[in-house]
């Protein structure tokens, strides 16, 4: 079976994000895959990807809790790929993944919790965990995307922003920096091939990869403020109209600071902040509302209009 | 080494004018500043050897030997080296104010990023798995000891 065949029917992981702050992320990835004829299949009973709460007190129980979430996916539902939009939840399976394939220990801890909660051990290489710009760019592409185009996003400057965690730590991907078509750790690309396709023009945003300071963001908020300011104000000079997004941290932190950037520091960046997902739904043909425009922090409701997608 | 809680205002000061060559120098030796300072907290001497022909690549390097989480500004360190390139080689061309003034905010993001981290440790340890995998205190501590 190609990957292309593979990925037209995926276990689907949204995590706790995308039921809460990243509610838009979503239901626009559920509204793309369904215009796209793609198969979602949510994972049964899910559980959290063990986060940074867990993985920063007790790696090898976040393992364990990732691991959970691909044991369901492989032993209860016959699935063989897992997608997971979050780049957190993407990160931490990635982890789980690496940790069982190379760690006898993680194995051990991994094999003693499944049985305790009753459930079969998840064995390294059951499931390939991908995320939302692997599932689009393999399942449709980019010629498949450009075809099924109605509201061509052209016009659009889109500062493509991929945040730390979708290609860090780099021994975690190793689909990654794998030669030509691969995705780079160093340069991520993915995002912007998809919205190229469907019409967007792409800036050169040296800030892609960049913290937004998420970690920090209830420990030290001014200094989240600063960064994600920094991000607006350079994706601004770089000519952007759209910070495009594909993590629902970077995003709600990207939103959420841009505002506190007015309230606090008087600095006003006018710039929009939407989900990959939501400019693909919308060059797709489908209305904002269905891709949870009306969900996101801040207004891009006049923008969308002036650019002909709402 | 100009104290860390000047950098910030040392990059905002630097301007184009009369010598983008000058200002493109002055933000690489602030953005190595930064991280000499890094190094130094961590009990080090900051290295004075270049790598692919920069000392702020050679030191990034050095500061994140036994703490991967670092590794979150190393394509800030690199686009720094680039945008440097692009001022200073290409000079001439009308986008080098625009570069610069990016130079200056990637810059900026290195100050905030490393001076963050300095404050708390733990920054960047979610977002780029800061934590070594597999250490053996991470294996003794926690609910896996008692499961």
């Amino acid at each position: 079976m190609t990957t292309k065949d593979k990925y037209k029917k995926v276990a689907y992981y949204p995590g706790c994000a995308l039921e809460g702050t990243g509610h838009a992320y979503n239901r626009s990835t559920k509204a793309v895959g369904k215009e796209l004829g793609l198969d979602l299949v949510e994972v049964k009973n899910w559980n959290c990807c063990g986060a940074m709460e867990v993985k920063n007190v007790d790696p090898k129980l976040q393992t364990y809790l990732s691991s959970r979430v691909m044991s369901v996916a492989a032993n209860e539902m016959d699935m063989d790929v897992v997608m997971a939009p979050c780049n957190g939840c993407y990160h931490n399976l990635k982890k789980a993944e690496y940790d069982l394939k190379n760690d006898p220990e993680s194995v051990e801890v991994v094999d003693k919790l499944s049985k305790k909660a009753g459930h079969k051990t998840y064995e390294s290489g059951q499931v390939e965990t991908i995320h939302a710009l692997d599932w689009i760019k393999d399942a449709i592409g980019e010629d498949g995307l450009a075809e099924r185009v109605k509201n061509s996003l052209s016009g659009i400057k889109v500062a493509n922003y991929y945040g730390c965690m979708y290609t860090r730590p780099r021994h975690i991907f190793p689909e990654k920096d794998a030669g030509p078509g691969s995705e780079s750790t160093s340069k991520p690309h993915f995002m912007d091939d998809l919205l190229a396709a469907a019409g967007a023009e792409n800036v050169e945003f040296p800030l892609k990869t960049a913290c937004c300071g998420g970690a920090h963001t209830l420990s030290d908020s001014d200094m989240s403020t600063k960064l994600v300011l920094n991000i607006l104000k350079a994706a601004k000079l770089a000519g952007a109209d759209v910070i495009a997004t594909e993590c629902p941290t970077c995003h709600s932190g990207l939103e959420m600071h841009q505002i506190r950037a007015e309230k606090t520091l008087g600095e006003t960046v006018d710039i929009k902040i939407l989900y990959f997902t939501q400019l693909l739904g919308m060059a797709l043909g489908l209305k904002p509302k269905k891709v949870g425009v009306h969900e996101n922090i801040s207004d891009s409701i006049k923008f969308l209009k002036a650019k002909g997608l709402a | 080494m100009t104290p860390l809680a000047d950098i910030e205002a040392a990059i905002t000061a630097v301007g184009p004018l009369p010598d983008v060559h000058a200002a493109a120098d002055k933000l690489l030796r602030l953005s190595e500043e930064v991280i000499e300072h890094w190094v130094t907290a961590r009990g080090e001497e900051p290295t004075s050897e270049l790598r692919e022909g920069f000392r702020l690549l050679a030191l990034h390097r050095q500061g994140a030997k036994g703490d991967p989480s670092f590794n979150a500004c190393r394509e800030t360190c690199r686009e720094i080296v680039y945008h440097y390139n692009l001022v200073t080689m290409q000079s001439e061309l009308a986008e080098t104010t625009n570069r610069l003034e990016m130079m200056k905010m990637i810059s900026s993001h290195l100050y905030l990023f490393v001076s963050g981290k300095m404050q708390v440790a733990a920054l960047g340890e979610f977002c780029c798995s800061a934590k070594p995998i597999r250490t053996s205190t991470d294996f003794d501590s926690g609910t896996t000891k008692e499961a």
